[in-house]
C-alpha cells in the first residue's frame, strides 16, 4: 500500500500524484519505471517515475486518463492508498558528456524525460528540449525542463503555445542549425517513429525509451516483446530504451492495439456506472 | 541412503503399532489388492469450469490404498522423493485411520504436501521406485493421492498443526522469491530457529503456484492455506519487492541479513523466431496463465483483459502447454490444439495431463511444427502454416529427433496462439550481482551437493538452478540449501567464537576491532 500525499492537476486530463514509496525512491534513477495496481480486482499498469525524493521517501508519477484504469488512479486523491506498487523496473539510462543533447517528449513522455534531461544535464552536456502537446493545456513540465535544459522550444498542433508544428519541426530546426551529439525521445509511439525518421536521415544516434503493454515487468510474461534490429526484445528487462532507428515501431504501434476492443468496451460500462453513480 | 537414516527408519518400522498392523493382513493379501483410481470430475462437466478434475479420496478409499503397501524392511520408494518423505510411516497412519497423524508425518520432511500430493511426478519418483513397480510389476501404491488426502483431511478438520519451531537463534536469513523452492525453504529454516523474510516480486505469494498451475489442477486456496502456516510459524513474507531492483543483495546484508536463498524461477518465455509471432494474439504461455490464473482475466469482473479465441492453438508438449490448451478450452475455445513436433510417446508432460487434455476435448496434433503465421489487416493472428514432421534418430536427450517433412505445409484457421516452448532463467539477479557465476544459460552455477553459489552467502534453488523443471525439485533443492545454509552460517559462527578465545583482556578486544 503506498499513500498519495500530492496532487496536481496539469489539465483536465493530465494528473501528477507524489506517493510514499520509500525504497524505490531511494533506488530509483533515470529511465526507470513502477508497476501499480489499484484494487483487488485491478490490472496491472506500468507507469514511468517523473521525480523521487529521497529526504521525503516519495517518487512522483504523471498520468494521462485514457481508460478505465488511468482514470480511476488519476481520481485517487490526497490520503488514498494504491494497492501496490512495484518497481523501479528497466534499466537505468546510461548517461555520459557527449556534447550536446537533443531531448523530445509527447504528452506524458514528458514526465519519464525530466529525470533522464536531468542527468544528462549534471553530466554537463549541453540540452536542448523540445516539448510538444496537441494544445497549450497539455504541456507538461516545462518550468522544471527549463531549470534542467539550456534552452527549452515548445511545439503545439495547433499553435495555442509556442510554435505550431510538430515536434519534429522544432528538432530539425535545431538539427539545421548546430550538432546534435545525441537524441533521447520519450513520447507516444508514433511521434517515436518520426523522430526516429527524421534523425536517421540526419544519422544522429537516438534513444527511445518505450512504454509497451507490460504484466509482471519482470521479464516472466513477454507481453512487452517487440522488434529491435530484426531481434525480439523484452522493454522490461532489456530496455526500456533502445536505439530508435532499430525500432520496429509499426509492430510496437500494432500491438499496442491488442486490447483496443476490450478497452473501449471497459470504457463505456466504466462510463455507465459512473454517470448512474 | 545414509547409515542413519537407514536406523530412524528402522526404529520407526519396529514401533509397536506398526508391527501389529502389518501382522493385521498377510503380504500377499495386501498384494493381490488392486489400485485405486483416483475419483475425478466428469470431463464434459469440468471442461466447463474451474473446478478441480481430481476429487480426492475418500477416508475408506485412503485405507484401501494405504493396506496396499506392505511396510517393506527397504522402503526404496523414500529414495524417489526429492524430499525424502518417510513413506511407510504416512501411509501406514493412514492405514489405522490416524489421519492427522498422517499429515503431521507428511510435514516433517514437506511444507507443502496439499501441494506435491497435486502436484508431483509421482509416476518417475516414490511411485516408480514402489516395490510394487520394481518388483511386482503391478501398479505401484497411490502414494500422491495419499498424501493429498492426508494433507486436505488435516486442512478440512481445522486441526492444522504447526510443526514445533526450534528456539529463535535471532539470525535473519532471505529468500528472494516465494515459488516451491523458496517455501521448502522457508519452512525449513523457521524450523532451525532463523528469522527468515520472503521477498517477492509480485503482489501474491506463491510464484508459480499462483501464476502458472491453473485452479483446477492445484486449487490458490490450498496454496494460500500453506502459505498461512508458514506466516503462523513466523515466516515473514513482503510482496512488491523485486530484489536486485527495488534493494541489491547488499542492501540487504546491511539490514543484517547472515545468507540468501536465490529462488527467483525461470523468467523469459522463449519464442521460436518464426515470422509473425509477436501479431495481436500470440502469447507465451506465461503471459496467458498469469493473465488468467493471477490477474482473473476471464472474468469480466476483473480489469485484466485476454484474448479467448474460438481456435486456439497451443505450441509444444510439456505440463504448461497441457495446462495452457485445457484453459483455453474452458474460457470458451471451439476448438483447442496442442502442436507438437514429436510423437505423443516423446511428450514431457505427465501421462495423467495428457489424459485428462483427451478426455477433455482438446486435439492433438502431434508431428506438426508451426513456421510461420498470419494476421488480418488489424494485424491479429487469424492463420499459420504448420509444417508435419517424421521421427528420424535419437538426438542427445534420448528421444527421436524431428524431421521436417518437405512438401507437407498446410494452413489452419486460429485465433489465439499459445507458445510454450521452454523458458530461460530469470536475469534480474545475475544482472544486478556481477560477481555471481552465472553459466552460458543463465542459470546460477551452484555445487549440486550444497546450493551454494559462486558468493558464499548466497544459495540457490529450483528453476534459477535447473533452467525449467517440476515444483517438486525446487522444494528438494530449496531444502537442501537451508541444511547447507544452516552448516555455513553455524561454521561461520564458530570462527568468529574462536577468535573471541583468544581475547584475555578488553584491550585484545578493542585492539581486534581497531583492526
Amino acid at each position: 500500500m503506498n499513500r498519495i500525499v500530492e496532487k496536481e492537476y496539469f489539465s483536465e486530463s493530465v494528473v501528477k500524484l507524489v506517493l510514499e514509496a520509500p525504497e524505490i525512491a531511494k533506488s530509483r534513477k533515470a529511465g526507470h519505471f513502477v508497476i501499480t495496481r489499484l484494487g483487488k480486482k485491478g490490472e496491472r499498469i506500468p507507469l514511468t517515475i517523473a521525480e523521487a525524493d529521497i529526504e521525503k521517501w516519495t517518487i512522483t508519477i504523471i498520468i494521462q486518463k485514457v481508460g478505465v484504469s488511468s482514470i480511476k488512479l488519476a481520481n485517487l486523491e490526497v490520503g488514498d492508498n494504491i494497492t501496490d506498487v512495484v518497481g523501479p523496473l528497466g534499466n537505468p539510462t546510461h548517461i555520459e558528456k557527449v556534447g550536446t543533447v537533443l531531448a523530445s517528449g509527447g504528452g506524458v513522455g514528458v514526465a519519464p524525460l525530466l529525470p533522464i534531461v536531468e542527468a544528462f544535464k549534471n553530466a554537463g552536456n549541453k540540452i536542448i528540449t523540445v516539448l510538444a502537446a496537441r494544445k497549450k493545456e497539455l504541456i507538461i513540465l516545462e518550468e522544471q525542463m527549463r531549470n534542467h535544459s539550456d534552452e527549452v522550444i515548445v511545439m503545439t498542433d495547433d499553435g495555442s503555445y509556442g510554435k505550431k508544428g510538430l515536434v519534429t519541426h522544432g528538432m530539425e530546426e535545431v538539427i539545421k542549425r548546430e550538432k546534435v551529439d545525441l537524441a533521447i525521445t520519450v513520447g507516444p509511439a508514433i511521434m517515436m517513429k518520426y523522430v526516429a525518421l527524421l534523425t536517421k536521415e540526419y544519422n544522429i544516434p537516438t534513444l527511445a525509451s518505450l512504454n509497451t503493454i507490460m504484466v509482471d515487468g519482470t521479464g516472466m510474461c513477454g507481453a512487452c516483446r517487440i522488434t529491435v534490429g530484426g531481434k525480439t526484445k523484452f522493454v522490461c528487462v532489456d530496455g526500456p530504451e533502445f536505439d530508435a532507428h532499430q525500432v520496429d515501431f509499426d509492430e510496437m504501434l500494432n500491438r499496442l492495439n491488442a486490447y483496443k476492443h476490450y478497452e473501449d468496451k471497459a470504457y463505456r460500462t466504466f462510463l455507465n456506472k459512473y454517470r448512474k453513480a | 541412503m545414509d547409515s542413519s537414516i537407514l536406523a530412524y527408519l528402522k526404529k520407526e518400522r519396529d514401533k509397536e503399532w506398526r508391527v501389529e498392523l502389518r501382522n493385521k493382513l498377510k503380504a500377499k493379501d495386501r498384494t493381490s489388492m488392486d489400485r485405486l483410481d483416483m475419483p475425478e470430475e466428469e470431463p464434459g462437466f469440468r471442461n466447463k469450469n474451474y473446478v478441480e478434475v481430481n476429487k480426492g479420496l475418500s477416508e475408506e478409499q485412503a485405507i484401501h490404498e494405504a493396506q496396499r503397501c506392505i511396510d517393506c524392511a527397504n522402503p526404496t520408494c523414500i529414495e524417489g522423493c526429492p524430499v525424502g518423505i518417510n513413506i511407510p510411516k504416512f501411509v501406514k497412519k493412514i492405514e489405522a485411520g490416524d489421519f492427522l497423524g498422517a499429515a503431521k508425518t507428511l510435514k516433517e520432511t514437506n511444507a507443502l504436501p496439499a501441494v506435491c500430493g497435486r502436484v508431483c511426478p509421482q509416476e518417475v519418483q516414490c511411485e516408480q521406485t514402489c516395490f510394487y513397480t520394481q518388483k511386482l510389476k503391478k501398479p505401484p501404491v497411490a502414494i500422491g493421492n495419499l498424501e493429498r488426502f492426508a494433507a486436505d483431511y488435516e486442512r478440512n478438520s481445522g486441526k492444522i498443526s504447526i510443526p514445533e519451531v526450534g528456539s529463535r537463534n535471532g539470525i535473519k536469513v532471505a529468500s528472494v522469491g516465494s515459488g516451491p523452492a523458496g517455501l521448502a525453504f522457508a519452512g525449513d529454516m523457521i524450523k532451525m530457529g532463523y528469522d527468515v523474510t520472503v521477498f517477492e516480486a509480485l503482489h501474491e505469494i506463491g510464484g508459480v503456484l499462483k501464476y502458472g498451475i491453473p485452479e483446477f489442477r492445484l486449487p490458490n486456496k490450498v496454496v494460500d492455506i500453506e502459505v498461512e502456516n508458514l506466516k503462523q510459524k513466523g515466516v515473514k513474507f513482503i510482496t512488491n519487492y523485486i530484489v536486485g531492483k527495488t534493494g541489491t543483495i547488499e542492501d540487504l546484508r546491511k539490514q543484517g541479513f547472515a545468507a540468501f536463498l536465490i529462488g527467483s524461477g525461470a523468467g523469459l518465455p522463449s519464442f521460436m523466431n518464426i515470422p509473425g509471432e509477436n501479431f495481436i494474439g500470440i502469447y507465451s504461455s506465461n503471459e496467458y496463465l498469469t493473465r488468467i490464473n493471477l490477474m482473473n482475466a476471464a472474468d469480466p469482473e476483473y480489469d485484466t483483459p485476454v484474448i479467448s479465441g474460438k481456435y486456439v492453438a497451443v505450441i509444444g508438449g510439456g505440463n504448461t502447454a497441457m495446462d495452457s490448451v485445457r484453459t483455453a478450452k474452458r474460457i470458451g475455445a471451439k476448438r483447442a490444439m496442442i502442436i507438437y513436433r514429436r510423437s505423443i510417446e516423446e511428450m514431457p508432460a505427465r501421462d495423467e495431463e495428457i489424459k485428462h487434455a483427451q478426455e477433455e476435448g482438446i486435439e492433438f496434433l502431434n508431428l506438426n511444427n508451426p513456421i510461420e503465421y498470419f494476421a488480418d489487416e488489424k494485424g491479429r493472428v487469424n492463420k499459420m502454416k504448420i509444417q508435419k514432421m517424421r521421427l528420424g534418430e535419437p538426438d542427445d536427450s534420448g528421444r527421436r529427433r524431428p524431421v521436417p517433412i518437405e512438401g507437407s505445409e498446410y494452413t489452419i484457421d486460429v485465433d489465439t496462439v499459445i507458445v510454450s516452448v521452454g523458458v530461460s532463467p530469470n536475469p534480474l539477479i545475475p544482472q544486478s550481482m556481477k560477481e555471481l557465476d552465472v553459466s552460458s544459460w543463465g542459470t546460477i552455477k551452484v555445487n549440486k551437493d550444497t546450493m551454494q553459489s559462486s558468493v558464499p552467502d548466497v544459495f540457490a534453488a529450483g528453476d534459477i538452478v535447473r533452467g525449467g523443471a517440476t515444483v517438486i525439485l525446487a522444494m528438494g533443492d530449496g531444502r537442501k540449501a537451508a541444511a547447507s545454509m544452516d552448516r555455513y552460517i553455524k561454521d561461520k559462527v564458530r570462527s568468529i567464537l574462536s577468535l573471541v578465545k583468544e581475547f584475555n583482556t578488553i584491550g585484545d578486544i578493542l585492539s581486534f576491532a581497531n583492526k
